[in-house]
């Protein structure tokens, strides 16, 4: 009992497959257009690749090599995206109780399971509203609470937070957090919060293919893309190993701690460590300390009482009082310095 | 309280605007000072009067449900699939919205007529059209159809497919997504057309002639009715034609589409 899908889309450049068992909750992560939601369309039966296969508990949705291909109205997968889009011209009972009622449940008992699901996110007095006057939040519940009743067998959320104000996103994800428990379900996000807390495990896409697959608290303590690096707010710089240092791909040397399963020479590594971790000079230090690159400040962004020094592929977390001793701005060069005991170094799977 | 402030609307533009009014309203103004109102009830009450607005009323009622039953779904095909030759069809489609009334009554007339294409098999049926009653009803279905699928199809556009594809994923058939999504969210776009159509059906002259003819009480409707009397009655003709602006305005009042909404 599982997900299967897999899917080739040479117009978007899109190549992956991934599994996930039954009751999983997989986040799918990657840069905008790494062909996220792509998956997902594909999955709800919205977009036809070339090739491409979806199973859902043994029964296959789509199979290009076979010629099956159910509409989405008989896959019961369910999507939730960023925009509610509740039917402006039913109030939120009536929307709820859309799913039950497309099975052919009689009205009265689609109410009720409507109030059921209502109550579940919360929104209960909602019910007799018309959606037009509800806030973003209250929208989305109601949306949550509408996929929900339609009972499908598989549950899509593309972003599900990204249009709501901060203040009600951390209620909302502890309602997705109960309702995503027990389902199969993968979830699109920008937020490792997200990933973190709603999901078992991470899929990493990167141009179209899947770069990472791994227990979400693993991906994000030790990421192998560069994506995922960021989302866990950690330096990543891929290169390969020589037994003794990294060489790096785009030219440098880097000395680290090589991390279990040991990298035998010659291996693909990554290496990643903290932004706080690293010392920030005007200039490159005298002597031959190891580690240090000449960088170009980017972008300087408050972090709590820290700033943290964006460049072209590295940050650096520093404080207030360093920035104005270095005059540090956008567009002025630096030298970023790390110590090796600092630096983990992993073999690429 | 504020008022918000048009911006950017040259002065000078009222002039035309105001001159474009002006040039509408003047000719209804005309026809009020022309009606005979001493005896304005006694003409609208005769008895080719009253059957020619009960004829109109009828068949414009009978146009629009027509228009509704084929209209409806040409729409949906235009607005939702994609096929080749589409953008032909579709201008084909909109042809009696330019074509003179007079050249529709004659293309139907070649079409349903006794020597026309369908003609030999519906004399087979015992089907006759022409000059009839339903004559006039297809006469005003052609040339009306098309102003209900061009205001249809763009309200379709406009709704987009997005609720669509959400009711879909929530497990609804095609049949119930039309039904419970598609239909009520452009039901304000069907009304604005039905009233269009209704209108248009109202107003028709030209194919109604050609294909109809004009038989008091079977083909002859109000616009008939008001080029005949402009001959032999004035008197009648001004009041009727007043009638009809009447019934016109309030169809179009009764139906116009609130603007407040999104």
């Amino acid at each position: 009992m599982s997900l299967e899908l897999g899917a080739r889309v040479a117009e978007r450049d899109v190549d992956a497959s991934f599994e996930i068992n039954t009751g999983q909750t997989v986040a799918l992560l990657g840069e905008n257009g790494a062909g996220k939601s792509t998956l997902l369309a594909v999955a709800a039966g919205l977009l036809r690749p070339e090739r491409g296969r979806v199973v859902l508990d043994g029964q296959p949705l789509l199979d290009t090599d076979n010629g099956v291909d159910l509409p989405p109205h008989r896959r019961g997968v369910a999507l939730l995206s960023q925009d509610p889009l509740l039917f402006p011209h039913l109030t939120v009972l009536d929307n709820v109780a859309f799913g039950p009622r497309s099975r052919g449940v009689p009205r009265r008992d689609a109410q009720q399971q409507a109030e059921h699901w209502l109550s579940q996110v919360g929104a209960l007095d909602l019910a007799g509203r018309k959606p037009g006057g509800l806030s973003g939040g209250q929208a989305q519940r109601v949306a949550i609470a509408r996929a929900l009743a339609a009972d499908p067998r598989l549950l899509l959320l593309d972003e599900p937070m990204a249009s709501l104000d901060v203040e009600v996103t951390p209620a909302l994800r502890q309602t997705l957090r109960g309702v995503l428990a027990d389902r199969t379900a993968v979830i699109v996000t920008h937020d490792v919060l997200d990933a973190l807390l709603l999901a078992d495990r991470v899929v990493v896409l990167e141009n179209g293919r899947i770069v990472e697959d791994g227990d979400t608290r693993v991906v994000l303590t030790r990421p192998r893309s560069r994506f995922a690096a960021r989302l866990a707010g950690v330096n990543l710089l891929a290169g390969t190993w020589t037994g003794d240092h990294v060489e790096l791909d785009d030219g440098g040397v880097l000395f680290g701690m090589a991390a279990e399963p040991l990298p035998q020479p010659g291996d693909r590594v990554v290496a990643t460590f903290k932004p706080h971790a690293v010392a920030v000079y005007r200039d490159l230090p005298q002597g031959s300390p190891r580690n240090s690159f000449g960088v170009r400040i980017d972008e300087l962004e408050p972090l709590g009482d820290l700033i943290r020094l964006r460049t072209e592929q590295l940050s650096a977390d520093v404080t207030l009082q360093a920035v104005a001793d270095l005059d540090l701005t956008p567009g002025t060069w630096a030298a970023f310095s790390v110590k090796a005991t600092e630096i983990d170094v992993y073999r690429l799977a | 309280m504020g008022r918000t402030r048009t911006v950017g609307l040259p002065g000078w533009l009222y002039v035309p605007a105001l001159v474009g009014a002006v040039f509408v309203l003047l000719p209804l103004v005309a026809i009020i000072t022309k009606v005979d109102w001493a005896n304005f009830g006694t003409l609208i009450t005769s008895e080719s009067s009253k059957d020619a607005l009960l004829l109109s009323l009828r068949t414009s009622a009978a146009t629009t449900v027509l228009c509704v039953l084929l209209g409806v779904p040409m729409a949906l095909v235009l607005a939702r699939t994609t096929f080749p030759g589409q953008n032909v069809l579709r201008s084909l489609v909109l042809l009696p919205l330019v074509l003179p009334p007079v050249v529709g009554g004659l293309a139907l007339l070649y079409t349903f007529g006794r020597k026309g294409l369908l003609g030999h098999a519906l004399e087979v049926m015992d089907i006759r059209i022409a000059f009839s009653t339903m004559a006039v009803v297809l006469a005003q279905t052609f040339v009306a159809l098309p102003f209900l699928v061009v205001s249809l199809e763009g309200a379709l556009r406009t709704a987009g497919q997005r609720y669509e594809v959400v009711a879909a994923g929530l497990g609804a058939g095609p049949t119930t997504v039309f039904r419970r999504v598609t239909l009520p969210l452009v039901l304000p776009g069907l009304l604005a057309g039905m009233v269009l159509s209704f209108a248009r059906a109202l107003g028709e002259f030209g194919a109604t002639i050609t294909f109809a003819g004009s038989l008091q009480g079977v083909t002859r409707t109000l616009p008939l009715e008001i080029y005949l009397q402009r001959e032999v009655d004035p008197d009648a003709a001004v009041a009727l034609a007043l009638l009809l602006v009447v019934v016109a305005v309030v169809v179009i009042a009764l139906a116009r589409p609130d603007r407040r909404e999104p």
